[in-house]
C-alpha cells in the first residue's frame, strides 16, 4: 500500500519495497502483543494497516511531505495506474528512474509517459473493472492444517475483507478436490504444489491448464512411524517398509521418495508406497497394516495422540522451507473474472501472512477445530500450529517453525517438483521446465500483490534450494535430475 | 443334569420374551460400560513434563476446579456406551442446525438422503417399469435384450460411478444417478419376467373384448404382472438403500453417509456408532414404509 502513496514522477521518492521490521518476511504490520484486537481491525477497518504503514512511511520521509494526506480510492487508484506504468517502463531499476526523472525534470518525463500510453484511459479503465464479477465463491479443501489460510479466510473475515462471499467445501479426498476443480464444482481449490503442474501437463487427470497464484503452507508434513519401529534410525533400517503417502503428485511422495533414495533405497523396489487418505493413515498404522508414512498434520500428532507413532522426522529437516498444499485455481476462470480472482489471491496472501505470525496460531487452531472445517481436537492442532508438541517418544519437541505460512510460488520450487515427476516416471510427456513452471506458478504476480499489500516482495521468482545439504539450481534442471543415482529414468 | 428338563417351554406368555430382551440388552450395555470404564485420573508422583505429555496427548484434561481428569472424550478402543449415548443426545438436541457449507444438523443429512435416495429410486423405477413392459411384451425383443440385462444387472452401482462422474461432472447428479443404477435392473428385470409370463388367457379375453391397447395394459397386464413388478422393486430398493451410503461417502455429498466418514475422519468412534444407528434406523424406516406401500398395491390388483 504505501508504494502507492509515493508519486512515481517524483525523483526523491523510491518505489522500492522498504524493508522493515513489521513489513518485512511475509509478517504483517500489527504488533504482535494484540493479535485478535488487531486482527478485528484488519478485518472491519482497513485503516489499521494502512495507518500504521502510513506511520512508518512519514517517519522515513520526513523531508518530502507527500505521504501526508490522505488520499482518497480514486486518488489512490489513480497513482496505483501511474506507478505500475512507471515502474513498467523503467523495469525494476529505480536507480534509472530517479537518473531521467532528476534529469529531465518530472513534470516532462510525466508529458512523454502521457504521449506513450493513454495513462487517463488506463486509470479509467483500472477503476471500471474493479468490480467483483462472482462475490459469491466455493472453495474446495481438505481438511489438513496445510490448508489453514484457505480456512481461515472464512471464520476469520479474510474474504469478507477483500468483498468476497466464500464458503470453503470439505472434500474427502485429493481426487475429489481434484475432479470439483476441473468439473467446476468448485471455483477455486486447495491443492497439492504438485497438482496444478501434473492437471496442466494431463498427468493422472484430464488435461486442464491451471494457475497456482499462491503456496499455502511451508514445511508442515512429516514422517511417522508405527510404535513398533522405535529403534529405526536411518532409510536403511526401512527397508521393506509399507509407507503411505495421500497422494501419488504430492510433496509428500515426493519428499519421502526423496529421503529414501538418498538413504540408498530405491523407494519402487525396495519398499513399497501406497496412496491412502491420510485420515485412515493414522487406523492403519494402530492396526499394523503400514509401517509409516510421510503424511500432512494433523495425521501424524495425531498417531501420538492415538499411541500409534511417533514423529520420526518432520519435512523440514528434508527441506528446510519446502512448498506443501497450494491454493488453486483453472486459468478459465482467472480470465473470465479477473477481479473476483484478484480478490481472491488478495485474501488468500493476507490470510497467510496472518498465520505465518506465531502470536497468531492460537486462535487460528481454535478457529480451525470445529466441524465445519477439520473437526479435530483443538490440543492436536495447537500443537501442530505452535511446534510445541509431544514427539511419541516420551519428550516434547519445540520447533516453532514445524508449519509456517508463505505464499511465495518460487518458480524454483515449481521445476524441483518437475524434475522429481520426470525422476520417478509419473509424467511420460516431454516438457520445457521453465515454461510450464511459469505457465502455472504465478511467482510475479504473487510479488507483486505481496509489495502492493505491503509484504515482502521477493523481486525474483527463482532461487537454489538446499534438499539434504544438497544444492538445487533451478537453472540446470537436467544436471540435477543426472545427479541421482537411484531413478526410473 | 437331567436332559429330559432341556424343553421348550409349551405356552411362552407374551412378556417372557420382551423381558429377556430387555435383560440381554442391560446386561450388554452394562458388560460394555464395566469394560471401557477406567479408575479416576492419580496425578500424584507424575513430574509436570508427564503431565503436559498427557494432556498434550488429550489423555487427561484440566477441569474447571483446575483439576487433571481423564479425558473421557478419548477413549483408546470402543467408546462405552455412556459417551456414545451422551454423543447421540448431543447430535439429537440440535437436528437442524447450519454451521458453514460442511456441518449440517442431523435432521438436515437424513433430508439430503433420503430426497437423493427417493428421487433416484423413483426416476428409476418410472424408466426400469417403462423399459420393462416393452421387454416383456415382445418376446423377441426380451429375447434380443435378456443378455445385456443379465451383464448389467451384476454390476454393483459404485462401479458406475467413476464414469458417470467423468460424464455429468456434477456430484449432486452422480449420487442421484448412483442410486438410479443401483434400483434400474432389478425392476426391468422382474417387470419383464412377469409381463411375459402373464397367463396368456387374460391377453386372449381382453382382446376378445376389443380392449384399446392402453386399456388393455392398465386393466390387465399391469394389475396381472403387479406381484413381479412389485417384487422387482423391492430388490431395487434394497440395492439402493445400500448404495446411496458410500455414494455420499466417496462423492462428499451432505447426508448420513457423509455424516459416517467424517466421523471416521475424525476418528471419533462415537461418532461413527452414531452415524451408523442413523443409517439402520433411516434404513428401517424407509423399508417399513416401502413394504406397507407395495401391499396396498398388491391388494389393489
Amino acid at each position: 500500500m504505501s508504494v502507492f502513496r509515493r508519486d512515481p514522477f517524483d525523483p526523491d521518492q523510491s518505489l522500492e519495497h522498504q524493508h522493515h521490521a513489521g513489513c518485512g518476511h511475509g509478517h504483517s504490520h500489527r504488533e504482535p502483543a494484540s493479535p485478535s484486537q488487531c486482527h478485528r481491525e484488519r478485518c472491519h477497518q482497513e485503516r489499521c494497516h494502512e495507518q500504521e504503514c502510513h506511520e512508518q512511511d512519514e517517519q522515513r520521509n520526513t523531508d518530502h511531505d507527500v505521504t501526508q494526506a490522505t488520499l482518497s480510492s480514486e486518488d489512490a487508484m489513480s497513482r496505483a495506474v501511474e506507478t505500475a506504468v512507471v515502474k513498467a517502463i523503467f523495469g525494476q531499476s529505480d536507480v534509472s528512474r530517479r537518473k531521467v526523472l532528476a534529469a529531465a525534470g518530472a513534470g516532462v518525463v510525466a508529458e512523454i509517459v502521457r504521449g506513450m500510453f493513454p495513462l487517463d484511459t488506463a486509470k479509467a479503465m483500472a477503476m471500471e473493472i474493479g468490480k467483483i464479477e462472482k462475490p459469491d465463491l466455493s472453495i474446495g479443501f481438505i481438511p489438513i492444517t496445510c490448508a489453514t489460510p484457505i480456512i481461515m479466510a472464512e471464520p476469520m473475515g479474510f474474504y469478507e475483507k477483500h468483498g468476497l462471499n466464500a464458503k470453503v467445501r470439505r472434500a474427502s479426498g485429493w481426487a475429489m478436490v481434484r475432479d470439483w476443480a476441473i468439473t467446476k464444482e468448485v471455483d477455486a481449490a486447495h491443492m497439492l504444489s504438485p497438482m496444478p503442474l501434473s492437471i496442466t501437463l494431463g498427468a493422472g487427470s484430464p488435461k486442464v491448464p491451471f494457475y497456482m497464484p499462491a503456496v499455502e503452507n511451508i514445511n508442515g508434513q512429516a514422517i511417522t512411524l508405527a510404535n513398533k519401529h522405535k529403534g529405526v534410525r536411518t532409510a536403511q533400517d526401512m527397508k521393506g517398509f509399507r509407507f503411505c503417502v495421500p497422494f501419488e503428485y504430492s510433496m509428500h511422495n515426493y519428499l519421502l521418495r526423496y529421503y529414501l533414495a538418498e538413504g540408498g533405497l530405491h523407494p519402487d523396489k525396495d519398499v513399497q508406497i501406497r496412496v491412502v487418505p491420510p485420515p485412515e493413515m493414522v487406523a492403519n498404522l494402530k492396526a499394523g497394516n503400514v509401517d509409516g508414512y510421510l503424511a500432512p498434520d494433523p495425521f501424524n500428532q495425531r498417531a501420538v495422540y492415538e499411541n500409534a507413532g511417533f514423529i520420526f522426522k518432520l519435512s523440514k529437516e528434508i527441506w528446510e522451507g519446502h512448498p506443501c498444499c497450494a491454493f488453486a485455481i483453472s486459468q478459465e476462470f482467472a480470465h473470465t473474472h479477473p477481479n473476483t480472482f484478484l480478490a481472491l489471491f488478495r485474501s488468500i496472501v493476507d490470510a497467510t501472512a496472518y498465520a505465518s505470525d506465531k502470536s497468531n496460531r492460537k486462535e487460528i487452531a481454535k478457529a480451525i477445530a470445529p466441524r465445519n472445517y477439520l473437526n479435530q481436537p483443538v490440543t492436536v492442532l495447537e500443537q501442530v500450529l505452535t511446534g510445541r508438541y509431544a514427539t511419541g517418544l516420551g519428550g516434547i519437541g519445540n520447533v516453532p517453525d514445524r508449519i509456517d505460512f508463505d505464499p511465495m510460488p518460487w518458480h524454483s520450487m515449481a521445476v524441483w517438483i518437475l524434475t522429481q515427476m520426470k525422476r520417478w516416471k509419473h509424467v511420460d510427456t516431454d516438457f520445457d521446465y521453465k515454461t510450464v513452471a511459469e505457465e502455472v506458478y504465478m511467482a510475479t504476480k504473487c510479488n507483486e500483490l505481496a509489495s502492493e499489500m505491503g509484504y515482502e516482495d521477493r523481486t525474483k521468482t527463482y532461487t537454489k534450494h538446499v534438499i539434504m545439504g544438497k544444492e538445487f539450481d533451478p537453472a540446470k534442471p537436467d544436471e540435477y535430475l543426472a545427479s541421482f543415482p537411484i531413478n526410473n529414468l | 443334569m437331567n436332559p429330559k428338563t432341556w424343553r421348550l417351554p409349551r405356552d411362552p406368555k407374551w412378556w417372557q420374551a420382551k423381558i429377556l430382551s430387555v435383560v440381554i440388552l442391560v446386561a450388554l450395555l452394562g458388560g460394555w460400560q464395566y469394560a471401557t470404564s477406567r479408575p479416576a485420573f492419580d496425578p500424584t508422583g507424575k513430574t509436570e513434563d508427564e503431565l503436559m505429555l498427557l494432556e498434550f496427548n488429550g489423555d487427561i484434561v484440566m477441569n474447571d476446579a483446575g483439576d487433571y481428569v481423564f479425558n473421557e472424550e478419548k477413549t483408546s478402543g470402543v467408546p462405552g456406551p455412556l459417551l456414545v449415548g451422551k454423543k447421540i443426545v448431543e447430535e439429537l438436541s440440535h437436528p437442524f442446525h447450519k454451521n458453514g457449507t460442511n456441518d449440517h444438523g442431523i435432521g438436515h443429512l437424513i433430508f439430503y438422503t433420503v430426497s437423493r435416495f427417493s428421487v433416484g429410486f423413483v426416476l428409476a423405477s418410472v424408466v426400469a417399469i417403462l423399459v420393462g413392459v416393452v421387454v416383456g411384451l415382445n418376446p423377441v425383443i426380451f429375447h434380443a435384450v435378456n443378455p445385456f440385462l443379465q451383464v448389467l444387472k451384476p454390476i454393483s452401482p459404485l462401479a458406475w460411478m467413476p464414469l458417470l462422474l467423468y460424464t455429468v461432472q456434477k456430484p449432486t447428479i452422480t449420487a442421484i444417478l448412483v442410486v438410479f443404477m443401483a434400483s434400474l435392473w432389478p425392476t426391468i428385470a422382474n417387470t419383464a419376467f412377469g409381463l411375459s409370463s402373464i397367463d396368456k388367457d387374460y391377453l386372449r379375453v381382453s382382446r376378445m373384448l376389443e380392449f384399446g391397447w392402453f386399456r388393455r395394459l392398465f386393466t390387465v397386464i399391469l394389475p396381472a404382472a403387479a406381484p413381479a413388478i412389485v417384487a422387482g422393486l423391492r430388490i431395487s430398493f434394497g440395492s439402493a438403500l445400500v448404495a446411496v451410503v458410500p455414494a455420499e461417502m466417496l462423492l462428499g455429498e451432505l447426508g448420513v453417509g457423509y455424516l459416517t466418514w467424517i466421523e471416521w475422519n475424525n476418528l471419533d468412534i462415537a461418532g461413527v456408532l452414531f452415524a451408523i444407528l442413523v443409517v439402520g434406523f433411516v434404513g428401517f424406516l424407509m423399508d417399513a414404509l416401502f413394504s406397507k406401500l407395495s401391499k396396498a398395491a398388491s391388494y389393489a390388483t
